[in-house]
């Protein structure tokens, strides 16, 4: 990782802390290869389509949010099991994250 | 070992055409895929699904699974015939695409070793290689982020075995939960994932976090939102209520002539973190129910003086 929060140490034998990816974490293109297993290019084709947007560029090399860990999964996912090209899952996660947001507004008693 | 009815998971016919099989699965995929589904048990049945398609659209398992015949029935107790293969190749067939997932054992004895034989192909090259990334989901409480937490997950993990058969092994991991988490985090155990070949790293786990529904409270981005009930005369006159937290009881300040649906926001309430999230109060004013006549009569008395008429704005009274 680029740069991430910093993992609290757990005390002896204690169950692993692990590493949270949280809101200060940056992923490299690397990172994202790496946690995805997919090529640079998936990952290029990918900010094409705008369904990865980079949130800087330090050398050449571009970084982007957390949340693009997610992102590229669903995406895969949505590729290889429902066969949509690239700018059908960008339309998909764009809508489910719609619904997300306005099931949050739901009380739970009402859903 | 249970009889898998791949024809029935699929909703299609014994004659049903490739294209057909296709469709369905295309269609049922939609429905239960994990990412989109709202359906209760959508990742078994979608687990179900996939291994049906994989025998079904492969033209050569297809034939070898329909010569065990058409008597058998989903669930029914089943040993494959000896020799029931033979003849049948399945070349290069095997796990296509969906990679070395969890499947049935039905699905196992018929088509698994297959693929071992495919798989350990030329045993004499040695070559290394970092282990696969795992990846799986994790249900925490509100309350684990504020307090963080130990939460035991249990995973099912394919492994391969010397022969190259895939099994799966239980697996409990106990991982912390750091304060401050908030939905769709991802956590990283680092070399906690699929063994590596040859020599090479294990590969990691990746834990992304899904909060529990909460009855009281919702949760958006690091936001936390509960609906308050309040008097109407709380609501009118204003005055100090007792509100739960996620932390505890406090007093709230209800301002005079709040209406209902009112955000009261408590800065840095929400779930901690470098930058905390806010709480939301929204007001939700509940009517004391007219069932006494002195109730009736307060009603009777609020008509005849207050001349109020909620429908000013719609041009009717």
């Amino acid at each position: 990782m680029a740069e991430h929060d910093r993992p609290e140490r757990g005390e002896r034998g204690g169950p692993p802390m692990g590493e949270l990816i949280g809101e200060q974490t940056t992923l490299t293109v690397a990172d994202l290869c790496r946690s995805c297993s997919v090529e640079a290019e998936m990952v290029e084709a990918m900010v094409e389509e705008g369904i990865l947007e980079p949130v800087g560029q330090r050398r050449h090399h571009l970084y982007f949010h957390a949340s693009s860990l997610r992102r590229t999964r669903v995406t895969l996912r949505l590729q290889q099991d429902l066969g949509v090209n690239l700018a059908g899952a960008a339309l998909a996660l764009e809508l489910l994250e719609r619904i997300a947001e306005l099931e949050a507004k739901i009380p739970p008693d009402r859903q | 070992m249970e009889f898998r009815d791949y024809y029935k998971v699929m909703g299609v016919a014994r004659d049903a055409t490739q294209d057909e099989i296709k469709r369905a699965y295309r269609k049922l995929a939609r429905k239960y895929h994990p990412d989109v589904s709202k359906e209760a048990g959508a990742e078994e049945s979608f687990k179900e699904l996939g291994e049906a398609y994989e025998v079904l659209k492969d033209p050569e398992k297809r034939a070898a699974y329909d010569q065990l015949g058409a008597n058998w029935k989903q669930g029914q107790e089943f040993r494959p015939p000896p020799d029931w293969d033979a003849g049948f190749e399945f070349s290069g067939g095997g796990y296509t695409g969906s990679g070395p997932d969890i499947h049935s054992d039905f699905f196992e004895e018929l088509f698994g070793r297959r693929y071992a034989h495919a798989a350990s192909g030329d045993g004499r090259r040695s070559f290394r290689m970092r282990g696969e990334n795992h990846h799986a989901k994790v249900l925490v409480d509100l309350e684990d982020s504020f307090n963080g937490s130990t939460r035991s997950i249990s995973l099912r993990v394919p492994e391969v075995t010397e022969d190259g058969h895939v099994v799966t092994r239980d697996r409990t991991l106990n991982v912390r939960i750091p304060k401050g988490i908030r939905p769709g985090q991802q956590i990283r155990l680092a070399g906690q994932g699929g063994p590596g070949m040859g020599g090479g790293d294990s590969g990691d786990l990746y834990l992304e976090v899904e909060f529990r529904t909460h009855p009281h409270f919702r949760v958006e981005g690091a936001d936390v939102y509960v609906d308050l009930p309040v008097a109407p005369w709380e609501a009118a006159l204003g005055g100090t209520v007792k509100a739960p937290t996620p932390t505890g009881t406090v007093d709230l300040k209800v301002p005079e002539n709040s209406n209902q649906g009112r955000k009261l926001r408590l800065k840095g309430r929400g779930l901690p973190g470098k930058v905390a999230g806010d709480l939301y109060m929204v007001l939700q004013i509940s009517l004391p129910p007219a069932d006494t006549e002195a109730a009736k009569e307060l009603y009777k008395q609020m008509q005849d003086r207050l001349g109020f008429n909620p429908r000013a704005t719609m041009g009717v009274s």
